[in-house]
Order: C-alpha cells, then structure tokens, then sequence
C-alpha cells in the first residue's frame, strides 16, 4: 500500500507566543516549530500499515524552508520519501488553497490512502484534510482511532462524541483525518537520523504542480488574531452547602462547560 | 509541569545542523517520556532503569559516535549532544552510556583484536551486553600508575589479583575491562562475567548517583586466556585515552544537568510570590542569580561545541577536554547551587529534580579526573611544569 502523509509544522506547543506587528498571526521568529501532534499519530499510523501491509509512504507538507526540518524528521522515522511544497506564492494560504496544493501533489504522487492529522495545533481549523479528499474525489472520514486494512478498502473506527465510537469500512483510495494518541509513536533512532540524508526530498512549487493564481487566492482571511482577555469575575455562591454544590456543578456545566 | 525545551540565549541552535538538531531532538523526547516521569522514584529507591538498556540501544546511543560493528557512527557535537539531553534527565543514566560508549566500546574498537570486536562490540552496541571499566582501586583513584591489581603471566594465562574500586555498571556488567599491571606494564583485559576469582558487590549507601550502579570488583587468581588481553594497549596511556573520551562526554552531560536545574529555578521564581505578593524572579537579588547562571550555561554551551569540532577535526587536545570538564562541571555544580537557594526549601525534596542534580554532580566532579587533576593537567600544559606529587 503506498500512503502519503500530509503534515504541518507548527510553533511548538507551549512555547510564549506573541502577535505580529499587525495582530493577524504570532510572531513567528521567536518560536521554535515541531510537527503539529495529531501528524505525528498519522505518521505513526501509517509506519504501521507499511511493515503490516508492505508498500511506501510519502510525506508531504506545505510551508517555507523550515518545514523542511519535519519532513527529515518524518523521513528518519522511516518515511521513504519527502515531497516539500515551497513556493514564495505559498505564503499564507488558507485551508482551501493548501488543500488545493496538497491534491495537487498527492494526483502525482498517487498514493492509495493519504493520511493526516485531523486538525492543525496552530489554527485549530481541522478543514484542510477533508477539503483535500473532495478535491481528488476520494471517500474520507475524520477523527480516526484505528485502522485495519482489507483487500482494497479499510475498516476505520472513528470517535463520535460523547464517547461513542462507530465502525464503517472505506474504499481505497481514501483520506483519513487522524486523531492525537491513538497509538505510540516511534523515536527516530540515530541510524534513521542518517538514513534520511539520502532519502529523496522532492521541492514542488506551484508551477510544477500545474496550479495557476487563482487557485492560490485565499478564500479566507485572518483578520485578527488576540489573547483572551482576562476577567475578574468572581461570583459568590450562598445556602447550604448542598444547595451550593448543586449550584457549582451546573455552573461547570452549563456556564463553564468544563465538566 | 512544562516541556524541556533547551536553554539557548546565544542562538546557538544557529550553529548546529538540521541532523544534528533533530540527533538532540530525538533524544530529549526519549528522555522526556521514559525518564523525567519516574526519575525521582529511581532516585529515592537507589534502582537503575535496566528496562530502559534496550530501547536506548534501538535508538542506537551505544558507541553513539564510533564507525562500524553496528555503531551509528555519529559525530563528536552529535554525540555530545546526546549525552546533553541524557544527563538532562539524570546524571546516572548519562554515565551507563559514557561507560559502555567510551570506556568500554571505544578501548576495544581502539585496542581489540578482531576477535573481541567481533565478540563484543555488536553485543553492546545491541544492549544485550553491559560491560564496566576497571581502573580505580580502592588506595589509587588520581594516581592510576601506582595501582596494585597485578597480571601475572602462566602460560597461555594470565592470573589477575587486585581490587577495583567505584566502578559504574560493575555488578551488571556481562564484560569487565580490568587494568592491571603485567610484566610489560599497565595491560587492559577483558574479563567475563563468572570468571572464577572474579566476583562484584554493588557499593550502599551512596547520596549521589542513585539511580546509577556504582560497584567494587575483586578478583583473587582470576585466570584468564592470554586472548583476554586487549593486544593494543600498552601502558597507562590507554585508559588514559579513554578517559578522554569519557571527559569529553562529560562535559556536555553537564550542560544538561546545569539546563535542568536552570529552567526548574526560573519556573519556580516566576510562580512563586514573596514579599507584597510579587514572584521571587522580580527580586533583584535572584534576578543576579539568574544573570550569572545563565551567563556560565552559555559559555559552557560556547565551549562544549567549540571543543566537538575541534574533535570531529581530530585536533582536540586532551588538556583542552580537561578543560572543558573542568569547567562544565563545577559550572553544573554551581548552577544547580545556586538553582537549590533559589527554590528555598522546597529545593531539598525530591519532587524538584535540582536536589538531585546537584548530589549527582558531587560525584561528577570527583570522577574521571577529579576537578583538582584537571587543574593540575592545565597548570602543566601552561607552565611546562608537572605539579602531580607536589
């Protein structure tokens, strides 16, 4: 099975972010980047499938000169080969216009099950994955928890919410979104490390991928970006203390939405 | 708890490669998820992490930086990096792979016959063999050439006497190397767990590398083939040599540790309030504390790389890694002082890691040429002059 990963480098997480100069995205010269978490699990997912099932995986990821780091990272995990989408026009592309790339890419590449991870740690979107399978008319389904491979198809089992999970089975080719912690990820060792170097790392702008502007144009724009503001509210519970707790629980619930 | 991420006010990082970057990388996640949650535990039971041999093998730390007989062959910087990020996470498991990578690896793969880099190598290179390095005795810790454990040759054999003294990995080890002093001087040999005469006893009681082995070997008409021998090594050069490797390692370990003890003191400082309900970090008094902490890392840091590529050019002088131990060292030491005060009391228990640190870094400094010798080799290198006897 040849299966091509898509994923993100994003500022690392917990790192102290601060806003650009006009309040539309983080500076970005004071971060340092890692591979945004739920691609990790994909990545994982898809090492996985390749020593069960045999075959090839190919990463692949959009961004500037610095996401190449994440791909020889992927590559010393064991990925084959890396494809990097690195054009000046790439530059703040929203989830459209990536995907756009990425089928792009992913036509040539034509792998039978692209990987990702469902959302991106930075904006949070989780579009960029199914708005790619709909660009290349392939079935797709998110948030997946497990994979077992058939012949020419895949059981998947995805999350539903309030902890239901379901079973469906997806033809091949397919795009599947990939939940964080779904399985262990690999280290890469010393000699993967090495090996990567003389693994093939392929750079596609927007010419060789045959996409013309317009396809670039975002679609959406980022208009500003802030830190919650912090308020000071501080509400003061009064009865007994059974008529408080039932008060405090339904405020988690209902107000705070924590519980 | 926060993420490890490194100290790096230089911009350091600006020096080191992609390969060498994702070489940290990969390390510090490895130490992050296996390590830094049950350290304190080991630590306070005095147990090492064995479990832990086998998946450090399979990232291939082991002869980390030596070529061939399944050694990933990384450079020095790589190397000391690696060692870094152990010692990060504790000075003990650093040491494991400092002994099995420099001391014991290293003098066969320099010294060895085919044989035994045959027998040996891929073993411990795999983590299926543990070995340790007999050098130290009881009476002879800085001054090796005076020490007692004899070689005597019968035969096809060699019968070994003597005592070794403070020996990391000793009970645990599958393989020894025991220096011991023939009729042709100072001879390295390869002695083998079970060997008659040859027995080991782990030393109690330590306050300082307790998640580490540290042990006393004996060996009373220890009989060993003539093909034990390592056949390259021939005076005290040869222990010395890996010594040197071991020194190198060290100082970057320490990097590590002084990393450890820096960013838990600045997570505390900024957290904790004193004084008209203001974090401690905003207290002038601390904040010099942090000025000069972070000072001492970055120049260790300056050091630590300058003297790798100094290595992985094969220019490096021993004295410039005495050095570089020397420094990096007692700098770890301080820092994690200094990281101790800042935490106040709550810097003596164990749910901090600094106490740790800096109990580990007592032995640190006293081993692999105490901070006293290094003083001393520099003192000869720019005097001329040796002042060991006097």
């Amino acid at each position: 099975m040849k299966i091509a990963v898509c994923l993100k480098q994003v500022p690392a997480r917990d790192g102290v972010l601060r806003l650009n100069a006009d309040s539309t995205w983080v500076r970005e010269d004071d971060v340092s980047f890692e591979i945004n978490e739920p691609d990790i699990y994909a990545l994982e997912e898809a090492l996985r499938l390749k020593e069960k099932e045999g075959g090839e995986v190919v990463v692949c990821t959009l961004g500037p000169e610095r996401a190449a780091q994440a791909l020889k990272e992927a590559l010393a995990k064991g990925a084959d080969r890396a494809i990097h989408l690195h054009d000046p026009a790439f530059q703040n592309l929203d989830a459209y216009a990536t995907a756009r790339a990425l089928a792009a890419a992913i036509r040539q590449a034509a792998p039978d099950l692209v990987l990702t991870g469902l959302q991106a740690d930075d904006d949070g979107f989780a579009q960029t994955g199914v708005i790619l399978a709909e660009m290349l008319g392939w079935a797709h389904s998110t948030i997946i928890m497990e994979i077992q491979a058939q012949e020419r198809a895949l059981k998947a089992k995805r999350e539903l919410e309030g902890g239901w999970f379901q079973w469906i089975e997806i033809p091949l080719p397919a795009v599947l979104t990939i939940q964080s912690g779904i399985n262990k990820p690999r280290y890469a060792t010393l000699k993967g490390i090495l090996a990567a170097k003389t693994k093939p790392l392929q750079r596609l702008g927007w010419k060789e991928l045959g996409l013309d502007e317009e396809a670039l144009k975002p679609r959406q724009k980022i208009t500003k970006v802030f830190v919650p503001p912090k308020s000071g509210k501080v509400e003061w519970l009064e009865g007994t203390p059974r008529e408080i707790a039932q008060r405090l629980a339904d405020k988690l619930k209902n107000e705070a939405r924590v519980i | 708890m926060f993420t490890f991420r490194g100290v790096d006010f230089l911009d350091m990082d600006s020096m080191l490669s992609d390969q060498e970057k994702l070489v940290r990388q990969t390390v510090r996640e490895f130490v992050e998820r296996e390590v830094i949650p049950h350290i304190e535990h080991w630590n306070r039971e005095g147990q090492f992490p064995r479990h832990l041999i086998e998946p450090m093998a399979a990232l291939g730390l082991f002869g980390a930086n030596l070529a061939d007989y399944g050694c990933a062959g990384m450079s020095n910087v790589e190397y000391g990096l690696i060692l870094q990020e152990l010692e990060r996470g504790d000075s003990g498991l650093r040491s494991f792979v400092s002994v099995e990578s420099s001391l014991v690896m290293y003098p066969i793969r320099e010294y060895g016959s085919e044989e035994q880099k045959e027998k040996w190598l891929p073993a411990l290179q795999q983590g299926r063999a543990v070995g340790c390095f007999g050098l130290t005795e009881p009476d002879f810790g800085s001054n090796p050439s005076a020490m007692r454990t004899r070689a005597t040759r019968e035969g096809d054999h060699f019968v070994l006497n003597g005592e070794k003294a403070w020996i990391t990995n000793g009970t645990m080890a599958d393989i020894a190397l025991i220096w011991a002093r023939a009729d042709d001087g100072i001879r390295g040999f390869l002695v083998e767990r079970g060997t008659p005469g040859f027995s080991a006893r782990d030393i109690k009681g330590k306050m300082s590398l307790r998640a580490s082995v540290t042990s006393f070997l004996s060996l009373q008409d220890a009989r060993l083939p003539a093909s034990a021998m390592l056949p390259g090594a021939r005076g005290l050069k040869a222990p010395l040599a890996c010594l040197t490797q071991a020194r190198y390692g060290i100082g970057w370990g320490a990097i590590g540790a002084a990393m450890a003890c820096y960013n838990d003191a600045l997570e505390y400082a900024k957290v904790r309030k004193q004084f008209n309900d203001k974090p401690i970090a905003s207290h002038q008094l601390v904040q010099e504390r942090f000025a000069d902490m972070i000072t001492e890392i970055s120049k260790a840091q300056l050091l630590a790389l300058h003297v790798g590529r100094l290595k992985d050019r094969g220019s490096a002088d021993p004295a410039q890694i005495s050095m570089l131990k020397r420094n990096n060292v007692k700098m770890a030491l301080d820092v994690a002082r200094s990281a101790r005060d800042i935490l106040g009391a709550n810097g003596v228990a164990d749910e901090y890691p600094v106490f740790r640190h800096m109990c580990n870094l007592e032995s640190v400094f006293t081993y692999e040429g105490t901070h006293n010798i290094h003083t001393l080799i520099l003192g000869e290198r720019v005097t001329g002059i040796p002042a060991y006897g006097s």
